[in-house]
């Protein structure tokens, strides 16, 4: 039990701070979007909206309890003969007006996701918004094309009305993921954003406003578990899509088992890195890097197993430590900054867990990065764990935050094995120069998504959802139409 | 009564590079309105005109075949946020040249833009529509993408102006092509009024290059030029079966559409579409840790 800091000292870096400016302008008060308006919850309860890198006050938004959820599967229920009997091609311009405006007003919603979810507005900037516009745009050009999407050539359906429930760390990006397909397929729809990341789909919820989307096609209701509950346990809808926790997934879908409704789950991950020795090393560890300290590892498909093999395991391991040293942490608005705050103090405690048990079990543990720790907010090191074994928990267990698990292997059989030694079925990565090895071992990896010399690579076009229990269905591409689709 | 101001008679010119040249051989011939009388000059593109317009087309296919199926989507939707402020000029120009009805003018201006909208979706779908994995019985990842055919040659309907126009090459130009579209030789002011919104909508310059022109003349250079890759042809048999002889030289694609083809058909917004302008690729790669 020992922690070790790399050695560089050398490795100073001076920046001058590079802060986004913009401030979008946020009410005091959020309500419910429940049929095309905004209302107070039922109760006239409301939660408190922080910012994780300051703990700041942002907003207030409604918490909807059982009777507001009712409320919104109405609303979506009555609009859903209108929206699915449109003609698909009017139904994918409204789609389409969703994506440009999303592109045009990218700025603000970048630095509103920041500001509540806590990720270097880089992140939100580069990856979130952009990828969010982009889920619109191509699931508008679906509408019309829906025949082509399934075997048979019949024109599909949609599944009906259906409630979508999504996590904090991707706030809009989730929300276009569910939206934009269920949307196109000719679904209305009940969207919970999480408890503490509500402000960015709030937004979108105006903007469908705005595009003229009819009422109760769109709805939106913020809340914490009870709302969560009564989504997933009302008595009408046709499909719920749940992302999240494999626990909470569990549930849901032992509470749906008698009932002739569809699922989509994308839950949990443990996602493994093959680092094989023949691998450009200086690439596969900026890989590594990326895999695992992208929007601070609470990415329920990040490489948070690197898996090396043996013979170049030392050289590796000083090459990722050395580099995770430069890793710039602090104020996520700063447009230099690579991790910013965790989402909430409650996962900064289960991270923290971890690393204790990660000490227990004897890991040797690396925390890196460079920068003050500012004094509030939720603040996590990029850490490394060294001598973990294929038994220990922090091997096994989804930590959801910047902590990576070194081990090593010898043969490829070997790295299968133990890639695939999980419950979770994800993600994986394989870094090789040998493309025959590396397409023999994506064919052996029992993983939704592999990528190849890469990682975390996402595209509305590229399917993403696990196996095993990670879940099943797919989100994006063709299959993922197919999970909102009766045919 | 008042005096009655000139108006500006307007020569229309070609389309080659993203600029408007006139033609190289200084041919003029008139536009007529629907009653005969004449409303503009056209230049009258020649075979050299054809030749440099394949030079541009050349020039620019490869970077726009490289360009993301995605942005090449967003630039053909930026098309029709262009033409859908023009939906007033287009309608009155098929008015003047057809004698349309106020109504039959804007329902085919709507359907031009429609199209176009619907096309911008396809560009990064065809791959998953088009394309597929192959179950072959060794130890391969064996897969299938349509891909650009290279320069195409249109032939665009002599009836139609707008929506028959936009139709035939908008799956070329979705699908990474670049073309040389010939406009209809009685009623090209549609197109010459598309052509003019190429350049504000980011359609890199040579990959959409506009002719006017006699298609009597300009058919067998089309059809024999060596740099044209395809050809795609609303044309009658006989026209057609010059196509035809003339491209087996170069073993053009020939892709022939009925010269009645029924433009308002929903199998024109399907994948038919991209018959004739995409080639497959299959690519053979190994699997072994051997």
């Amino acid at each position: 039990m020992s922690t070790a800091t790399p050695s560089p000292k050398a490795a100073k870096w001076d920046y001058a701070p590079a802060p986004e400016s913009f401030r979008p302008e946020i009410n005091a008060d959020h309500g419910l979007y429940i049929d095309g308006k905004f209302v107070p919850a039922k109760s006239g309860r409301t939660m408190n909206v922080i910012n994780p890198a300051t703990e700041e006050h942002l907003t207030r938004v409604a918490e909807a309890g059982k009777s507001d959820v009712d409320k919104a599967y109405k609303a979506a229920r009555k609009a859903l003969r209108g929206w699915s009997r449109m003609k698909a091609g009017e139904r994918g311009k409204l789609l389409f007006r969703v994506a440009r405006k999303l592109q045009e007003r990218a700025r603000e919603f970048s630095v509103l996701e920041t500001l509540n979810n806590g990720k270097p507005i880089k992140e939100s900037r580069d990856a979130d918004i952009p990828e969010s516009a982009k889920h619109f745009f191509y699931h508008a050009g679906w509408c019309d094309k829906l025949r082509y999407a399934v075997a048979g050539g019949h024109e599909p359906g949609p599944v009906g009305v259906c409630g979508q429930i999504i996590p904090w760390n991707f706030p809009l990006m989730m929300a276009a993921w569910k939206l934009a397909p269920a949307l196109a397929c000719g679904n209305t729809c009940v969207l919970k954003p999480a408890e503490t990341t509500p402000l960015t789909a709030l937004r979108l919820a105006e903007l469908f406003r705005d595009c003229d989307f009819p009422p109760g096609v769109v709805n939106i209701v913020t809340g914490g578990p009870e709302a969560g509950k009564a989504i997933a346990q009302h008595e009408g809808f046709d499909k719920i899509a749940f992302t999240g926790s494999t626990e909470v997934g569990r549930g849901i879908v032992k509470g749906c088992a008698g009932r002739p409704v569809r699922l989509t789950m994308e839950l949990g991950g443990k996602g493994a890195q093959l680092i094989f020795a023949d691998a450009a090393i200086d690439q596969a560890v900026e890989s590594a890097v990326l895999g695992i300290f992208y929007n601070q590892g609470q990415v329920c498909c990040a490489g948070s197993r690197l898996l090396v093999e043996e013979s170049i395991a030392d050289i590796f391991q000083a090459k990722l430590l050395h580099r995770m040293a430069s890793l710039r942490m602090g104020d996520p608005m700063d447009k230099n900054t690579d991790i910013g705050a965790i989402n909430s103090a409650a996962q900064l405690k289960r991270i923290a867990g971890y690393v204790k048990i990660a000490r227990n079990e004897g890991a040797v543990v690396h925390e890196c990065g460079v920068g003050e720790i500012p004094k509030k907010g939720f603040w996590c090191k990029p850490t490394a764990l060294g001598g973990v074994q294929p038994a220990h928990v922090v091997a096994r267990e989804e930590i959801f935050g910047p902590v990576v698990c070194l081990m090593t292997f010898r043969t490829v059989d070997e790295a299968v094995a133990r890639a695939n030694d999980t419950p979770f079925g994800l993600s994986a990565g394989i870094w090789t120069e040998k493309s025959a090895k590396m397409f023999d071992v994506a064919r052996r990896l029992r993983a939704g998504v592999v990528w190849c010399n890469g990682f975390n690579l996402f595209d509305a076009a590229s399917p993403f959802g696990g196996m095993k229990e990670s879940g099943f269905g797919r989100e994006g591409g063709r299959q993922g139409l197919l999970e909102y689709l009766a045919h | 009564m008042t005096e009655s101001r000139l108006t500006v008679l307007k020569t229309h010119k070609l389309f080659i590079k993203g600029a408007f040249p006139r033609g190289e051989s200084g041919r003029t011939h008139p536009l007529h309105d629907k009653d005969g009388g004449v409303l503009a000059q056209l230049c009258t593109a020649s075979r050299k005109d054809l030749r440099e317009a394949v030079e541009a087309a050349k020039a620019a296919q490869p970077s726009w075949a490289a360009a993301t199926p995605y942005l090449r989507g967003q630039i053909v939707y930026r098309l029709a946020e262009m033409i859908e402020g023009r939906a007033d000029e287009l309608a009155a120009a098929l008015r003047e040249t057809t004698g349309a009805s106020a109504k039959n003018a804007r329902a085919e201006v709507d359907a031009a833009i429609d199209r176009t909208i619907c096309f911008a979706g396809w560009a990064d779908k065809m791959g998953s529509v088009l394309g597929n994995q192959n179950s072959v019985a060794a130890p391969y990842w064996n897969f299938t993408a349509p891909e650009s055919v290279g320069v195409l040659g249109i032939i665009a309907p002599e009836e139609a102006p707008l929506l028959g126009f936009v139709s035939i090459w908008l799956p070329a130009l979705c699908a990474g092509n670049a073309v040389i579209v010939l406009a209809s030789e009685s009623l090209p002011l549609p197109a010459l009024l598309m052509a003019e919104s190429m350049p504000s909508s980011d359609v890199p310059a040579g990959v959409f290059n506009l002719l006017t022109g006699f298609r009597d003349e300009l058919l067998k250079p089309f059809a024999s030029h060596r740099e044209i890759d395809g050809v795609v042809a609303a044309v009658n048999n006989a026209q057609a079966t010059v196509l035809r002889e003339q491209g087996a030289d170069n073993f053009k694609r020939v892709r022939i559409l009925d010269d009645r083809h029924d433009w308002s058909s929903a199998t024109c917004d399907g994948p038919d579409a991209f018959g004739g302008v995409v080639e497959y690729k299959t690519t053979w790669h190994p699997q072994s840790s051997e």
